[in-house]
């Protein structure tokens, strides 16, 4: 936190999360009064916890969480399961003060918040408290039962925080997503400098949450509403403004694995770029994902194999009978899988998973199998947005990616009308079978490879127990090879 | 400012109240009334301002002012506003009409 004079601009406090920090343009208003807003179980005391949490562990700012509809300690042991150690908090910079009302208390006469906001002042003075949470203020407005002593209520709170310098965090509860429509409350978001409304729909029964800054008074924001989830280490918001570094690119040509499709590329694929594969089911993405994957692991560089909804030893088993033997890296832990169940979560939950490994593995090689998977639930906006991000996410940390996409019928542009991720790829491949002879006979063709001349040849993909290999051309009749960009 | 003690089956309140704010004179008027007329001989009450001790309104989760508690006897009852409706506070005190004086 800042000591600097306040009364020249906006000085704001960091939310510690990267993606809500983006999109309000670098966190909260400091000594100013921030709003969030959202129905029930949308995250907004998670929100506000981890922001008081947050800003007590790397600042040490003490805080104060006052909380008016759960118990204030239960709060606190939810906030345990995220991995912050609340004890040792409480013990100095975070005290939770559990002000729900006796559910006996009977009310008769008007009556005011005097009480609360001297007894939090001394309190605030003791310890030196600058971010103050009030947890579900609209369970201490309703008390008053009556909208213009509510107005007023909150209007003297927000002058004692605005009088005290202090940072103020206010959650509510709304019912639906439409902030104008917070009836009752209507007049909150006109007292608050910054409004944030949290929401969550079910899409394909998969729940997916989503944040949006409603205003931000004398602050740039994002107005996008951008994806946010829930994680083992709290509230990950997915960024958003658009603004990535350029990555350096690389000049390295790294191995597919298969060493004609190496020569087909003009000698491989550049480190830090990706590939899309496509193909319909058994024309061998899987296998070709493998072989990528086994070659990463032989010239000693971490790897990583993503796949959904299929079992990681089931595919070292199939990739065991060509010759591909991943036993030795996974043991050594230089690859790591992870089978992901499609349907268990979002596009963003797999996205914010995905991200979370790739942090902790550190991988210079990653396969995800299928990106398309992640349009199964949750919508293909949600999902294009998240393959994006796992693409961009990916080339900024020089990793090379090779992705492949089920195809349901034989033309590869069909593709793109699923998840558009073609237009993001590099280079793509499309596998597909050809009848030669009465024989069906699994092909490979390249489309597009970025930056550099690629063969336009469609050839035989052979798999036996020796490894990958390639056949000669086939003949131009039986191609099914699209005039893709790039091909030459 | 407490009342003369009377022990024994007597009513005791703590109302805490925010030094002269305006519900709180009120409430405090109220009270000492509503005492004199049903409690005369056995009532006792003490007086806590949250703006003298602020922390302790807190620890007690005093959260509105003024609030006043019945200590005595048991159940303990909170009653939040001015006290300006007598019989509604009457009935929170648990005193059905037929035994009011």
């Amino acid at each position: 936190m800042s000591d600097k004079s306040h009364e020249y601009g906006l000085e704001k406090i960091s939310s510690g999360i990267d993606g809500f920090d983006d999109i309000t343009a670098g966190g909260l208003p400091l000594r100013r009064t921030t709003l969030l807003m959202g129905g029930p179980g949308c995250g907004k005391t998670v929100l506000a916890l981890q922001i008081l949490v947050g800003s007590a562990l790397r600042a040490g700012t003490p805080g104060i969480f006052v909380a008016f509809e759960e118990n204030a300690q239960r709060v606190a042991g939810n906030a345990e399961t995220f991995g912050w150690d609340m004890r040792e908090l409480q013990k100095t910079r975070i005290h939770f003060i559990d002000a729900r009302m006796s559910s006996d208390a009977v009310k008769t006469g008007a009556f005011d918040l005097t009480g609360l906001l001297a007894g939090l002042e001394a309190k605030a003075t003791e310890m030196g408290a600058k971010v103050i949470v009030f947890d579900a203020i609209d369970v201490l407005l309703g008390l008053l039962d009556d909208p213009a002593a509510e107005c007023h209520e909150l209007y003297r709170l927000h002058d004692w925080l605005m009088r005290h310098e202090l940072t103020g965090i206010l959650t509510t509860k709304i019912e639906g997503d439409q902030p104008g429509t917070a009836q009752r409350y209507g007049f909150m978001p006109f007292m608050a400098d910054c409004v944030v409304l949290l929401s969550q729909h079910v899409t394909d029964r998969v729940t997916v949450r989503a944040i949006r800054v409603l205003k931000y008074r004398g602050s740039a924001h994002v107005l996008n509403e951008v994806p946010f989830v829930i994680g083992p280490a709290g509230v990950e918001v997915g960024s958003s403004n658009g603004v990535h570094p350029e990555p350096q690119p690389f000049n390295e040509r790294i191995s597919t694995g298969i060493e004609q499709l190496d020569t087909m590329l003009s000698g491989g694929l550049y480190r830090g770029t990706n590939m899309l594969i496509t193909g319909s089911s058994g024309t061998g993405k899987t296998t070709l994902a493998g072989a990528f994957i086994e070659a990463a692991c032989r010239r000693g560089e971490r790897a990583l194999f993503i796949s959904f909804d299929e079992n990681a030893k089931d595919i070292v088993r199939d990739l065991g009978t060509v010759n591909l033997d991943l036993a030795p890296p996974l043991a050594s832990g230089l690859l790591r899988m992870e089978s992901v169940r499609t349907e268990a979560s979002s596009s963003e939950e797999h996205f914010m998973r995905i991200k979370r490994i790739i942090a902790e593995h550190e991988p210079r090689c990653v396969v995800i199998d299928p990106l398309s998977a992640l349009a199964r639930v949750g919508g293909g906006l949600a999902a294009r947005a998240a393959a994006e991000r796992l693409i961009y996410l990916c080339r900024n940390a020089g990793i090379t990616v090779l992705f492949t996409s089920l195809l349901e019928g034989s033309d590869p542009h069909l593709e793109t009308t699923t998840m558009h991720v073609s237009t993001l790829s590099d280079s793509w491949l499309q596998l597909s079978y050809a009848l030669e002879d009465g024989e069906r006979n699994r092909t490979v063709s390249i489309i597009k490879s970025r930056g550099s001349k690629h063969s336009n040849q469609q050839r035989e993909l052979i798999f036996d127990e020796t490894g990958l290999t390639l056949g000669d051309p086939l003949v131009p009749e039986v191609s099914t090879t699209s005039a893709g960009e790039g091909g030459k | 400012m407490s009342a003369p003690d009377h022990p024994g089956g007597a009513y005791v309140f703590r109302l805490y109240l925010a030094g002269g704010a305006p519900n709180s004179v009120r409430a405090l008027a109220n009270l000492y009334a509503i005492c004199r007329k049903h409690f005369p001989e056995s009532h006792r009450i003490e007086i806590v301002d949250v703006l003298k001790e602020p922390l302790r309104a807190l620890a007690e989760a005093i959260l509105v002012t003024p609030t006043v508690v019945k200590l005595s006897p048991a159940p303990e009852q909170q009653i939040i506003g001015n006290l300006s409706d007598e019989e509604e506070v009457l009935r929170a005190l648990g005193l059905p009409q037929g035994e009011r004086k």
